[in-house]
Order: C-alpha cells, then sequence, then structure tokens
C-alpha cells in the first residue's frame, strides 16, 4: 500500500514518518516511532489507555489516522516528565499508590494534564466526570481522583 | 487485636513508592504488546463464526499465496497432546482440552474459537490474509444455558463427556454434566421441620469477564536450534512454559519466557491462548511473530468466569442460621473446569452452620471456557447466599450484621468438608462493619436502601523461589518470579528489609524470566505477598545464619554466641564485637566469598480471610438507575505490608463487584453470538459510576506467616453483587434474584410490580 509522508512535532522535537492510509496514530507511535508508552487497550475510542494531546487537545490516539497529524503537535506521555523531573501528576500518582498493574497510568495522567491545566480547581464530581473516558480495572478510581485533586493542587502553587 | 499486642515494626505498614512505580509513570515500563524484538512480524488469528459447528476441511492456500504472508498454522501443526491435567493456581487444565482451545482440531464449541492464524510482515495484511482461509463448517446445534445444558435431550458438546464426582465415574451415559461435587453434614430435613423461618428462593447471574484493560499478546521467537523464546503477559511464567512446553511437546528447559508487565490479569491471564500460536508461526517463518487480540476477541474467546444458576433454601432457629440445603450448577463454557467446587466450598464458609446439603455441578455449554476471576466462584455464590440471609434476618427481625455475627464461623468451625477452621477473622469484621461510622449513620429519603454482605476466600499458598544477593555496599539484589500484577515488588521487597533489618531503599526487586529464577507458580490466589513473602523472609534468614557463621569465624567465637538482630551482628560474649549488615557485606570477599540468599518452598498455612461490606443506593424508579451513595468495605487482610496497596485492592475488587451486580453481563443471542463485546457494550464502571469507597482494614494475623499476611486481593470481589442486591431490596422492596441488576431489569420489574 501507498505510504504517506507526515511532518509534525512530538514531545517537543520534529518528526517525519511514512505511514499508511489505515493506519492509526496509536499504531505509528507504537510501532513506527518505538513509543510504546501509549497504550492500547481496545482500539475503538472505549477505555482511553491511548491518550495523547494533539494540538492541545485531548483525543484517543486509536481514533486519528495518522496521516491526519501532518504539521500537527503531539504530546505523549514520554513527554510529560521534564527531563528527570516527573511532573506533578506522576509524582502524586506515585505517592497516592493510585496505580495497581499500570496499563492504564499513562492515558490517566494525559487525560488529567488536560484537565488540570485548564482547571486546577477541579473539584472530585468535575474530574470523575472528565476522566470517565479512561477505563481502569484494578482501582476502583478512588486513589487516581486523589491523586488527581492532590497534583491540581500542587500545580497551583507552582504557577501562583 | 489490639493496638497493645500488634508487633512494631519498621518497614511494614509503611507506604514508600513502589519499585516499578517511576517506568510506570513514565511509559517506559515494558508490557506484554511493548515487545519488540529485531525482525518482529505481527500474526492474526481466524476465528469461529459458529458457536457449534464440526471442521469439515479447511483450506489455507490462498493465503499462504497471499503477498506478504509469512506463514499460516492451523491445528495440524500442533502435535497431539495428552489426555493430563496440570495445576494452574486456583483452576486445573486438561492438557488435550487446552491444545484444542488453542487451535480448533475437529470441532469448533463457541463462536471466536481459534481455527487458525496468519503471519505477515503487517497486522494489516495479516488480516486480510487470514479472511482468505476457507473454513468448511457443519453447523450443530447451540446449548447456551447452564440448567438447559443439563437435561437429558440438550446437544452434547463432547459426545465422550461422563460426569465425575471424587474420581469415579459416576454416569454411564454421556451429557454436558463434567462433574459433581457435594458436601452433606447433619440432618438438614430435621432442622427444616423445626426452623423458626425458612427462605427459599433461585438466583441466576450471567457470565462476565475481568475486564484487564491490557488485551492478551504474545511474542514468540523460535530459533532453528529450537530454543524458544516467549515475551508473555502472564500472570505466572512458569505455568505459561509449562503449558507451551506441554502443547509444543517441547523440554522445558529449551523454552524461556520473559515475564513482561501485565496490565491486569485478576485470574484471567493464567491459561495460555496466543503462545503456542504465535510459536508455530515463529517456527515456519523464521522470524519472532507477535500476535495480539482485538477487544472482541478477548471477550469471545478468552476465559470469563461463569455464569450460575444457585437454589438456596435456608433455616433459623434461636437467632441463628441452623440449615442450609444448595444446588449451584456453574457454566464450564466449551471444557470442562468450572469453579464450581470453589463456589459450593466458600459459600456456607462465615457461617457455622450444623445442618447441610450442598450439590454442585460443573456443565459444558457453547461459550468460551471459564478461567479464574478473583476468588473464583465464590461472588456468584455469595450473591445467592447472602441474599437468602439477609432474608432470613427479616423475617425473625434481626438485624442483617447481628443475625450474621450470632452465625458466625469462627476458629475451630468446621467448614463444609469436615477440616476446621483455623485463627480467622470474620467475626471481626463483623464488629468493625456493626462499628463504622457508616453503619451507625441514618439512612434516610425516599428509594434509598442499605445493604450488607459477607465474603470468604481461600488464599492460597503454592510454590515460590527467590534469591538474594547481598553486595558489599550493603544494598540487596531481590530476585523473585512472581508476576506483579499489583504492586507486589514494594510487599516483597518490604519484608526483605524487614527480614534483614535494613531500608526499604535499599532493596532492588527483580522479576525474572524462567531462565533467571526457580519455579514459582502463579500470581493468584492472593497468594504472591503470603508465600513469595514467606520465601523472602526464609531467603533473609539464610543470609542472617551466613552472616553469622562468618561474624562467628572473624571474632573467634562460637556461632550461637552471635545473633543477628535489627540488621546488625554482635557478640553476646564480648559487646566490643559488632557489626552492621552493611560491615559484614563489604567483607564478603575477604570471609568466603559471596553472599546469596535463597529459598524455595511449598507454602503451607495460607490464611482464608473474609471481608463484610455496606452499600447505600438510590435507584431511580422511572429509569432504573442505581447510584451507589456511600460504600464501605470492611476486609480482615492478616496484616497489611503496604496499607496503600491493599486499600487499592479492596476498591479495585468492590468496584468490579459493583459492576458485576449492576451492569456486566456475556449479552448472548439464540445462536451464541456475544453481542456486546466491546467495552461500549459490555460497560465495566467509570470513575463517574462510583463513589469513593471507604476501606477498613482488619489485621487478624494468619499464625501461618512470620508477619501474619493473609492476602487482599480476592475477598473484596465476593460481597458486593449480594451488599447492592440487598441495598436495592431495601430500596425497592423487591428482591432481584438474576444479575445484573440492570436498570432495564428494575424498571420492568418495578412496573410490573405496579
Ligand atoms: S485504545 Fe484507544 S480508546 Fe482504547
Ligand atoms: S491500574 Fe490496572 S487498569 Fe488501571
Amino acid at each position: 500500500m501507498r505510504r504517506t509522508q507526515v511532518q509534525a512535532r512530538l514531545n517537543g522535537a520534529d518528526v517525519d514518518f511514512l505511514c499508511e492510509p489505515r493506519q492509526s496514530l496509536l499504531e505509528i507511535l507504537r510501532d513506527e516511532l518505538g513509543l510504546t508508552g501509549t497504550k492500547e487497550g481496545c482500539s475503538n475510542g472505549n477505555c482511553g489507555a491511548c491518550s495523547v494531546m494533539l494540538n492541545g487537545r485531548l483525543v484517543n490516539a486509536c481514533c486519528v489516522l495518522a496521516v491526519e497529524t501532518d504539521g500537527a503537535d503531539i504530546l505523549t506521555i514520554e513527554g510529560v516528565a521534564d527531563g528527570d523531573q516527573l511532573h506533578p501528576l506522576q509524582q502524586a500518582f506515585l505517592e497516592e499508590a493510585a496505580l495497581q498493574c499500570g496499563i492504564c497510568t499513562p492515558g490517566f495522567i494525559i487525560a488529567a494534564k488536560a484537565l488540570l491545566e485548564r482547571e486546577p480547581d477541579a473539584t472530585e464530581e468535575r474530574i470523575r466526570y472528565w476522566l470517565a473516558g479512561n477505563l481502569c480495572r484494578c482501582t476502583g478510581y478512588d486513589k487516581i481522583v486523589k491523586a488527581v485533586q492532590r497534583a491540581g493542587v500542587q500545580m497551583k502553587g507552582s504557577a501562583s | 487485636m489490639t493496638a497493645a499486642e500488634k508487633p512494631s515494626y519498621r518497614v511494614i505498614g509503611t507506604r514508600p513508592i513502589r519499585p516499578d512505580g517511576v517506568e510506570k509513570v513514565t511509559g517506559k515500563a515494558l508490557f506484554g504488546a511493548d515487545a519488540r524484538p529485531a525482525g518482529l512480524v505481527y500474526g492474526k488469528v481466524l476465528r469461529s463464526p459458529h458457536a457449534h459447528a464440526r471442521i469439515l476441511s479447511i483450506d489455507t492456500r490462498a493465503a499462504e499465496a497471499f503477498p506478504g504472508v509469512l506463514a499460516v498454522a492451523t491445528a495440524r501443526d500442533l502435535p497431539a497432546a495428552s489426555d493430563e491435567v496440570q495445576a494452574l493456581g486456583e483452576t486445573a487444565v486438561n492438557l488435550k482440552e487446552l491444545s484444542d482451545n488453542v487451535l480448533a482440531s475437529d470441532r469448533v464449541l463457541y463462536r471466536g474459537h481459534a481455527v487458525a492464524a496468519v503471519a505477515a510482515a503487517s497486522v494489516h495484511v495479516a488480516e486480510e490474509a487470514a479472511r482468505r482461509i476457507r473454513v468448511e463448517y457443519e453447523p450443530l446445534p447451540v446449548v447456551l444455558d447452564v440448567r438447559e445444558a443439563m437435561l437429558d435431550d440438550a446437544p452434547l458438546l463432547n459426545e465422550r463427556l461422563l460426569t465425575r464426582s471424587m474420581g469415579k465415574t459416576i454416569s454411564d451415559r454421556p451429557s454436558n454434566v463434567a462433574s459433581k461435587v457435594q458436601f452433606v453434614g447433619g440432618d438438614v430435613e430435621k432442622a427444616f421441620a423445626e426452623a423458626d423461618a425458612v427462605v427459599e428462593r433461585h438466583f441466576t447471574t450471567k457470565m462476565v469477564h475481568q475486564g484487564y484493560i491490557e488485551p492478551q499478546t504474545a511474542t514468540v521467537q523460535w530459533n532453528p536450534d529450537g530454543e524458544i523464546t516467549v515475551w508473555a503477559t502472564t500472570q505466572g511464567a512458569f505455568a505459561c512454559r509449562g503449558q507451551l512446553a506441554e502443547v509444543l511437546r517441547r523440554p522445558a528447559s529449551t523454552i524461556r519466557v520473559i515475564p513482561m508487565e501485565v496490565g491486569g490479569g485478576f485470574g484471567g491471564k493464567t491459561p495460555v491462548y496466543l503462545e503456542p500460536v504465535a510459536a508455530i508461526l515463529s517456527r515456519k517463518s523464521g522470524r519472532p511473530v507477535m500476535l495480539t487480540m482485538s477487544r472482541s476477541e478477548v471477550f469471545e474467546a478468552t476465559g470469563p468466569t461463569s455464569g450460575t444458576s444457585i437454589h438456596v433454601k435456608l433455616a433459623a432457629s434461636g437467632g441463628r442460621l441452623t440449615a442450609a440445603q444448595l444446588d449451584l450448577a456453574y457454566e464450564a463454557g466449551a471444557y470442562p473446569g468450572s469453579s464450581v467446587s470453589a463456589g459450593a466450598m466458600t459459600m456456607l464458609a462465615p457461617y457455622d452452620v450444623e445442618n447441610f446439603k450442598i450439590d454442585g455441578y460443573d456443565v459444558v455449554v457453547n461459550k468460551p471456557k471459564t478461567a479464574a476471576y478473583r476468588a473464583p466462584g465464590s461472588p456468584a455464590a455469595a450473591f445467592a447466599l447472602e441474599q437468602a440471609v439477609d432474608e432470613l434476618a427479616r423475617a425473625i427481625g434481626a438485624d442483617p450484621l447481628a443475625f450474621r455475627e450470632a452465625s458466625s464461623s469462627r476458629e475451630g468451625t468446621r467448614m463444609v468438608n469436615g477440616m476446621p477452621f483455623p485463627r480467622i477473622g470474620h467475626e471481626e469484621c463483623l464488629r468493625a462493619a456493626m462499628e463504622s461510622a457508616h453503619y451507625r449513620s441514618p439512612i434516610e429519603g425516599p428509594n434509598r436502601g442499605r445493604g450488607v454482605a459477607s465474603g470468604y476466600w481461600f488464599n492460597a499458598g503454592m510454590q515460590s523461589s527467590v534469591t538474594v544477593a547481598v553486595n558489599t555496599d550493603g544494598t540487596v539484589n531481590l530476585v523473585e518470579g512472581s508476576s506483579d500484577l499489583s504492586g507486589t515488588r514494594a510487599s516483597l521487597a518490604m519484608q526483605l528489609a524487614e527480614s534483614l533489618g535494613i531500608e526499604y531503599s535499599q532493596v532492588r526487586v527483580t522479576v525474572a524470566d524462567t531462565d533467571s529464577v526457580g519455579h514459582n507458580d502463579v500470581s493468584g490466589g492472593s497468594r504472591t505477598t503470603f508465600a513469595t513473602g514467606l520465601a523472602v523472609h526464609q531467603a533473609a534468614l539464610d543470609i542472617q545464619q551466613q552472616m553469622r557463621t562468618r561474624a562467628a569465624k572473624l571474632w573467634g567465637c562460637a556461632e550461637d554466641e552471635v545473633v543477628y538482630e535489627a540488621g546488625s551482628l554482635r557478640c553476646t560474649t564480648d559487646e566490643a564485637k559488632t557489626l552492621t549488615f552493611a560491615g559484614m557485606a563489604a567483607q564478603s570477599a575477604r570471609t568466603g566469598g559471596p553472599i546469596n540468599g535463597r529459598a524455595s518452598l511449598l507454602a503451607r498455612g495460607a490464611g482464608g480471610a473474609f471481608g463484610t461490606h455496606i452499600a447505600d443506593v438510590e435507584v431511580d424508579p422511572e429509569t432504573g438507575k442505581v447510584q451507589v451513595l456511600r460504600y464501605t468495605a470492611v476486609q480482615d487482610v492478616g496484616t497489611a505490608i503496604h496499607p496503600a496497596y491493599v486499600e487499592g485492592q479492596i476498591q479495585g475488587g468492590a468496584a468490579q463487584g459493583i459492576g458485576w451486580a449492576l451492569n456486566e453481563e456475556y449479552y448472548y443471542d439464540d445462536d451464541g453470538r456475544l453481542a456486546n463485546a466491546s467495552f461500549l457494550d459490555y460497560r465495566m464502571p467509570t470513575a463517574l459510576d462510583l463513589p469513593a469507597i471507604d476501606t477498613v482494614i482488619v489485621e487478624v494475623p494468619n499464625p501461618g506467616h512470620p508477619y501474619g499476611v493473609r492476602g487482599a486481593g480476592e475477598v473484596p470481589i465476593v460481597p458486593p453483587l449480594a451488599a447492592i442486591a440487598n441495598a436495592i431490596a431495601d430500596a425497592t422492596g423487591h428482591r432481584f434474584s438474576d444479575l445484573p441488576i440492570s436498570p432495564r431489569r428494575i424498571v420492568e420489574t418495578l412496573h410490573h410490580l405496579e
């Protein structure tokens, strides 16, 4: 099948890759670019394990065709920490024990980041609503919600 | 136990950050589908569109000729397997059936049954080629319901299947009933005749899936010299290797299983499905091959837990339970081996019931072969029993928790198999529930109700091996082989630090491949922190002993004059002679070479455990929606090594149980087609569906473990089904005896009542 060249920004650096029209962004990230931190749980938009930021919007990478990302700015879990400085969300997930198996964790961190950057004061109800697109089968969500609240407090503190 | 009796620990009971945490929050941790061996290609499995059919022929020529295809596999590529049974943690598998389940040879027994597979440079090419395989089927009649499958004229899945019981064949004509279990005690008839109150009711539950977020995936490289490497997402690398060795007829030593991080298992990642197929494709193509299931394949073709049909009759006299007559029929799926015997054994465990008769049936139906799912067999049994117990408590006007306490099992109570319980903590759980702020707060408002329920799980022991290398700088490397599904690296490293008297930060822990550590049974049965923890403790004692021997030599004293205490050695006859753990470690080379501790054991003394849950719900009679307003889970864990992860296990188990109670089910049409094989339609709870789940950790130490560990992972899924159903009964005045208690069922039922 004919492949198309795509140029994009990925985690702050320029990338280019070749892709078939039928390949999803998730497939390209994981299989072509070696960024396996973005996870696949369903490949049809129902679990949020593949959450990434695309031009500042939260999307499921399994539902985005890679050819659509020409010229786009993409952020994946690999781009969340600043060098060896963990993002407050990553730190909070560790301290609140907000992961068990960890397969959902990258998706939750990306999704929560998208929320907190706009609404660091998000209430528990709001957090639960926002994160309803991400499935976790291990934790029952309580510790995830607490971690997001804790990170929100921290992000607000460092912003002011 | 009171606070005064509780031993004080340095590390146990603290909440350190887990060793694998940073990798998992930064996306660096490598799960099953993240394996990338050089030259990797991908495959796709072709599955049966029929729930029951004979395979007349398979023509793979068009697929083989398809551009880009590297190999095609069918059951003809598998050696014939023997009819022997291998223990797989909490369940056992017959290897012939395992082989047929991996790739069907002559007959498909459920929709989604694997028939053939293709490897190609891309998964898209493999998929296109797989569609070109021609399979000729002769469809056969389908049986889906467990009670229908038990009827004399039901379509048979296996014309050679005779019912077995206690190792003996007990039927002379084939049926779908693979086995029968029975437990009898006392005089049931008499007890019912003399009872103050009797309750009798029939319950059903549907198949439900573990719902792990990571689909099954396997990557295998078969080298021309016969050496096989497997990158697996499995609850047990050794069980994976064992099954693979048997299905492929290869010596175990030629297979190396590398355990990748596991994205959830809950019992479902103990059987192999894809590994043997990927192995065949790799052998034929000469390339490492990765097979990954789509979500619908996971639902259709991996083991969910049984749908059940359970009849309960209970009696109370003098304010307590006196008799139980129970009949349990569990769907095994396509091949025998449901969890009915565990259901039959756990069902009455919370109570001291003198008179009982329990019958259990393991029944094959045209659905996927069931696998373990968290406390397999127990949640459905508790759903039935704990609702009947609730009804009985109401009938005699007793508080539901007080009635349970009056009937409770305790140390010495005989289980239905005649064995007496060792020290257990059901009464402690009930009391903690009664004293909880939740239970003491009133529940008010229209359409609101409260329910409680208890549940039991055995918890397992089984085999573990670990090694601990002492480094000369005083740090240690713990090498273990228990798949870490939930933070067990932390709970094991903490026990090692406690036992050696060193800091948690000085322990580095690795889950090793099957070439690099001794045998370990699966991470299942809530056994890892208990049994591998026991091995870790023994390895620490081994190190202590080696250090004492060396110190005695250094100091010129007798070995029994050297004590190891709180991370230091000292001589009891000469106070000036002391050495820290790090000090001794630094001298290894001068005192006899490297210090390595090791332990391999079959863990005895597993501590069964109980939980009691309290649920408050509000039912909307118009829409049928059930809102869980408040939820508290009380559980005896023995000792919580890392309380945060224990809480997480309890919350996660409760969440799965709530989903099972309210929404989750395998929804089949009459032809055996699963109509909801996606996360959209098989609706698991989201963050929005659940309240914060409060946990109350009860610690009644297990006498069979140096730190009192019982295990935590499975008990919490046992009570929620009944706790929610009891709350709904309280809210609506109607008892729902069929799961799930979905909005549709509620609206239809309540509407019908009016
Ligand atoms: S993998 Fe994209 S939403 Fe599930
Ligand atoms: S931690 Fe396992 S799915 Fe969320």
